[in-house]
């Protein structure tokens, strides 16, 4: 890596982190909840990295077979994040 | 195609950040889910064109092993174990950063043969040890919450001295390792450092610090992310991480506030042993007044406005249905019916807040600690059900107490109080609360399900 693609992706790190912390003070407490489920689910991001990992030919390399764990644990990360922040949303209901 | 890809990812993003907005209100809160998941999909199809179409096979089971078990945990889990569930995915989500960027490093020094220049190497041994104390901590965490192991803080003597000897010597590998990436069992060291000391660190926090603790995890699990993001050269990982990782931290905060006590405090651990032993030394003997369920209902007939504080063992009794036929029987009969939720009521942060919208009580009845606590004395009736230490007084009166200075509930200046509790054992912390001995305080003793079920059947005779 360059410096200056260092530099560019410590720029966008630094700015999400911003956003991030503006955006979320102003979570009420009654979302918190679902608010870490969620996050939960959107930090199996990883998937993307996992897929990348698991396009290795040959089940001889270790590269592939981490790929591949890590893949079904960010699968689980965002297929039961997603699912149960959903099921949670669902119940807040006002009368 | 390269452009195509970039732009998906960078839409893909884009979704998250206004998905979490849309999160932060409870009437878009579920589109916002939907939103933040279309970006996922989008992020992944970007993903998956990229591949080989011989590795797609293989990217397909693991996708359906995921997807499945993900599944079954999200539709089976009972809303009193989301914090387990949550200290469990965050863990999964540390062990993913770990292998990915593993796997990376692994492809390039090992198979390929590259060179690994310091920046990348440096992001992979974050990813490594970051996800790995993520993940292993995420799983004492999670045997804490559910009972598989005590939830006492586990102390032994020179435990922080283990800890930080660890984790010098963690940097030590790292530096090591710069100095020769071929050889990948520096990185393999660092991997097994970073598990053991997430069991480290975690085993001297006490169960009832676990609200701060998943938190924390949660915040770790986005900068593992982050950090593999700088390892693959990958934008939407870098975004997506900071995200997660900033929303942990503020929560930690919130949580920290609560409880009055710095990070530090929690994570060096041993709360709650100490004080034990400290807060009943002093404290004179409380002499509590008990209520029966017969009177207890014509206290409930007689009031305008009653405020309900609901705290974690109403859901370890299973009573939040029984209380919610309780507000709305009040609400028949004209009384102002509130809940007082305390930030640290449940076993995460918002806890409460689903136990009791799950029980179908309606959320713009659900008052944060803040808006309510002015209301108290100008109330009729408080009453608590299963909380302890958020509404004991000695946390603003009495200097000696492990809790003092930690915001609680002012319950005690309401005109009348009624305590649903099991017996007079202690709460988290371990110590006497004076509130039981006030004067206006009258104890409804037995189970909380039992004892509310009789006064809703005894408040039907009475209307």
């Amino acid at each position: 890596m360059t410096a200056e693609t260092f530099i560019a992706l410590l720029f966008i790190l630094i700015l999400a982190s911003y956003l991030g912390f503006e955006l979320i003070n102003k979570v009420p407490p009654t979302l918190h909840t679902p608010l870490m489920s969620g996050s939960n689910a959107i930090s199996g991001i990883t998937i993307v990295g996992a897929i990348l990992a698991c396009n290795e030919l040959g089940y001889l390399s270790v590269s592939k077979w981490l790929g591949m764990l890590a893949l079904i644990l960010a699968t689980i990360n965002v297929v039961g994040g997603y699912a149960v922040t959903d099921r949670m949303l669902k119940m807040f209901k006002k009368k | 195609m390269n452009i195509i890809i970039q732009l998906s990812y960078l839409i893909a993003s884009v979704l998250f950040i206004v998905g979490i907005k849309m999160l932060g209100r409870t009437k878009t809160a579920r589109k916002g889910n939907v939103v933040s998941s279309i970006g996922m999909f989008i992020a992944i199809l970007a993903t998956v064109v990229q591949v080989e179409a011989i590795s797609l096979i293989d990217i397909l089971i693991c996708v359906l092993i995921g997807s499945t078990i993900g599944l079954i945990i999200a539709k089976k889990v009972e809303m009193t174990k989301i914090p387990e569930m949550v200290a469990i995915f965050n863990g999964f989500g540390g062990l993913a950063s770990l292998s990915v960027a593993l796997s990376d490093f692994w492809l390039n020094t090992q198979q390929r043969g590259l060179e690994v220049d310091n920046i990348t190497g440096i992001s992979v041994a974050l990813s490594i040890l970051i996800g790995g104390i993520t993940f292993t901590g995420s799983l004492i965490a999670f045997m804490k919450l559910s009972g598989r192991i005590s939830g006492r803080a586990i102390v032994f003597t020179g435990q922080h001295l283990i800890n930080l000897v660890l984790l010098i010597l963690s940097v030590g590998i790292v530096i090591f390792a710069l100095t020769d990436f071929s050889n990948p069992n520096y990185m393999i060291i660092l991997a097994v450092l970073s598990l053991v000391l997430g069991i480290l660190v975690v085993i001297p926090i006490g169960g009832a610090d676990m609200p701060v603790v998943i938190s924390l995890l949660n915040s770790y699990s986005g900068m593992a992310a982050c950090a593999t993001g700088f390892v693959l050269n990958n934008n939407a990982l870098i975004v997506t991480g900071a995200l997660v990782g900033a929303s942990g931290i503020i929560l930690t905060q919130i949580m920290c506030k609560a409880m009055n006590r710095s990070l530090m405090n929690v994570l060096l651990g041993g709360f709650g042993q100490t004080s034990a032993a400290g807060g009943e030394v002093d404290g004179p003997q409380i002499t509590v007044k008990e209520v029966g369920v017969e009177e207890a209902a014509q206290i409930f007939d007689s009031v305008s406005s009653l405020i309900i504080v609901p705290g974690y063992g109403m859901a370890v009794a299973h009573a939040q249905h029984i209380i919610r036929e309780l507000s709305e029987l009040c609400e028949k009969n004209g009384v102002n019916v509130r809940f007082a939720i305390h930030p640290v009521a449940g076993r995460m942060p918002g806890h409460m807040n689903v136990l009791l919208a799950e029980a179908n009580i309606s959320y713009d009845k659900l008052i944060e600690m803040d808006e309510i606590n002015d209301d108290f004395a100008n109330t009729d009736l408080v009453f608590v059900v299963g909380a302890n230490d958020v509404v004991n007084p000695a946390a603003k009166t009495n200097p000696n107490s492990p809790i003092f200075g930690m915001p609680v509930l002012n319950v005690e200046k309401a005109q009348t109080v009624i305590v649903s509790k099991r017996s007079m054992g202690k709460g988290y912390a371990g110590i006497e609360n004076e509130l039981f001995g006030a004067d206006n305080c009258l104890m409804l003793f037995g189970d909380a399900k039992q004892t509310i079920t009789k006064l809703v059947g005894e408040l039907k005779e009475q209307g």
